[in-house]
């Protein structure tokens, strides 16, 4: 109860605050834009070669851009969060009895709610391309991103509670999102990856993901790959959740 | 002082791991604080950069456990109760508290209401405390357009949204001019003058004299003396006298300190700093002696007991120097 009534007052200060600057916001979607754009051409071509997943090509790349923006809006969180820490919000609201589970959720879902946002922009922004759009699948992609988001917005918190400044929390996020993108089939399919590269993938979350949202927006409902991804997703999630609870809990040490 | 102080420790201690990598030294930040402060209070926490002060500060207000030692804020255990404690304290760390982003009534809003006010009494109190602090016209622009007096009065309602019985307030005024330093020290009387007890860390002298009731004087995390402003002064019976000697500071030292008015006698900074039981008649003997032994003094200055003074019997160093 306490928890639930906390994540709200955290998540309404979170977003006003994100709104009122929303540089990040915007920054976050300028990139994807520019690979839809300049990217995504180039892989009309590509989509006939042998070993390219079914669907046009951008209902393969578009997945990929989707995830990679989850990823990368919940990856770089952390430095909104080092910056409070410096005014000393964060100490300020540990000296109450706010619930330190909120001050996480809150948070994360805050960013939840921006990245499903960018997402919806990408999404509309791809029909001219030749995106095609079928409402269910696409409705459980969306709930596939804000999951992304639960996993790695916590993580990018952890990260920043502990290293406390942007200075140590940049590269560590860098080295982390870099290889969790490439082996994820965001760019190209992973089907046009050697076995070894193949292989290697199937331990990152994400690449089930992406395969997950792909087959999602082809309305490939049978694809095994969603059950994987939703289940490898939910899971971590709860992990990451409970793991930045904890650390926001510490945090005062 | 017959009710029950509002904070009290025993043998308080907190050890940090040591600097370097791989070393299993550790730091003591505070080495065994016993300490009481009844309530009703402005109770200052004195001492130089590094002594322990916001250590101490933050174990109290259950931002770190104590390595060893108890704790006792406001009828509950730091260390096992901190959810009945955070109830009853305010907390304004030196780093403010405030985010530069949000107006000062957002800021005052979501406190209350992180407390478990209803909106509306949030509001409200936010408003009440807007006007006592004098920030009815900033209220509704961004923290950062505050000027540095403006930000910390904010701070400190932010820590009084809630009425709590403790206030803490770690360095309350470092860094502000005197007009907003004295603005602040008004604001701090007028919460004692409420019932608030406050605790206030400071390495100012003046401060420490002109607005604490109590004292608690800490150096490398021990402390090193104890009791009201003036109880602390009168422990130094006599005058204090700085003599500047333009370098012949040793030598001066070892002349006058074998003399029977002089009870204590050291250098610091170049100066000769000499405690002595009556100033007036201290004054023409040193000058003789000086003059004898062909010194002429650049500069003299005869004062009664500082709180400077105190420290420097203390702990043989100057607080001003440690603190600059």
């Amino acid at each position: 109860m306490r928890t639930t009534r906390d994540t709200w007052l955290i998540y309404q200060r979170s977003l006003v605050l994100s709104l009122r600057n929303p540089v990040w916001v915007i920054m976050g979607i300028l990139q994807p834009i520019l690979y839809l754009l300049l990217f995504g051409p180039l892989l009309t071509n590509i989509a006939r070669m042998p070993g390219f997943p079914p669907g046009g090509a951008f209902n393969v790349f578009v997945p990929g851009i989707l995830v990679m923006t989850a990823l990368f809006g919940a990856a770089f969180v952390g430095f909104g969060l080092c910056d409070e820490m410096r005014e000393g919000v964060v100490e300020r609201m540990l000296v109450t009895p706010t619930s330190r589970a909120a001050m996480l959720l809150g948070r994360s879902l805050r960013d939840v709610t921006l990245l499903l946002a960018q997402a919806l922009i990408i999404v509309v922004l791809a029909i001219p391309f030749g995106l095609e759009i079928n409402p269910g699948g696409v409705a459980v992609a969306f709930g596939m991103l804000a999951l992304i988001g639960m996993m790695m917005s916590p993580v990018s918190y952890i990260l920043a509670l502990v290293l406390k400044s942007e200075d140590s929390l940049a590269p560590v996020v860098n080295g982390m999102a870099l290889p969790l993108l490439l082996l994820s089939g965001v760019m190209l399919p992973m089907s046009l990856a050697p076995d070894w590269l193949q292989t290697v993938a199937k331990f990152n979350p994400l690449y089930h993901a992406v395969s997950a949202i792909r087959a999602l927006f082809n309305a490939n409902y049978g694809d095994g790959e969603i059950v994987v991804g939703l289940v490898v997703l939910v899971v971590l999630a709860v992990v990451t959740i409970a793991l930045g609870a904890r650390t926001f809990s510490r945090a005062a040490a | 002082m017959t009710a029950d102080p509002i904070i009290q420790t025993t043998a308080l201690r907190r050890t940090f791991k040591g600097g370097g990598r791989g070393t299993k030294s550790e730091v003591v930040a505070v080495a065994g604080v016993d300490l009481s402060v009844a309530a009703g209070d402005i109770f200052g926490f004195l001492g130089p950069n590094g002594a322990g002060k916001t250590t101490t500060l933050r174990i109290l207000a259950t931002l770190l456990p104590p390595t060893s030692g108890s704790a006792c804020v406001a009828g509950f255990d730091v260390a096992g109760e901190a959810r009945q404690v955070r109830t009853r304290i305010g907390y304004v760390a030196q780093s403010g508290g405030s985010y530069r982003e949000s107006t000062g009534r957002e800021e005052l809003v979501i406190q209350g209401r992180l407390f478990g006010m209803s909106k509306a009494d949030s509001q409200a109190r936010a408003a009440e405390l807007l006007g006592a602090l004098d920030l009815v016209d900033a209220a509704d622009r961004t923290c950062g357009t505050y000027s540095g007096g403006m930000r910390r009065r904010l701070n400190i309602g932010i820590g009084m949204v809630h009425r709590p019985a403790l206030l803490f307030l770690d360095e309350p005024t470092t860094g502000l001019d005197p007009q907003a330093r004295a603005r602040l020290w008004d604001e701090i009387r007028k919460l004692r003058d409420t019932g608030t007890t406050v605790f206030l860390t400071t390495h100012y002298l003046e401060e420490a004299d002109a607005l604490c009731d109590r004292l608690a004087i800490i150096d490398h995390g021990r402390i090193v003396a104890e009791g009201s402003p003036d109880e602390l002064k009168r422990q130094i019976a006599g005058d204090v006298l700085t003599i500047g000697v333009n370098g012949n500071g040793e030598k001066v030292v070892a002349l006058l300190s074998k003399q029977p008015f002089v009870r204590e006698a050291g250098l610091e900074d170049g100066l000769v700093r000499l405690f002595v039981d009556r100033g007036e008649a201290a004054v023409p003997a040193v000058l003789r002696l000086l003059d004898a032994e062909g010194l002429a003094p650049s500069t003299m200055d005869l004062h009664r007991p500082s709180l400077d003074d105190v420290f420097l019997k203390k702990t043989g160093r100057s607080l001003r120097e440690s603190a600059a």
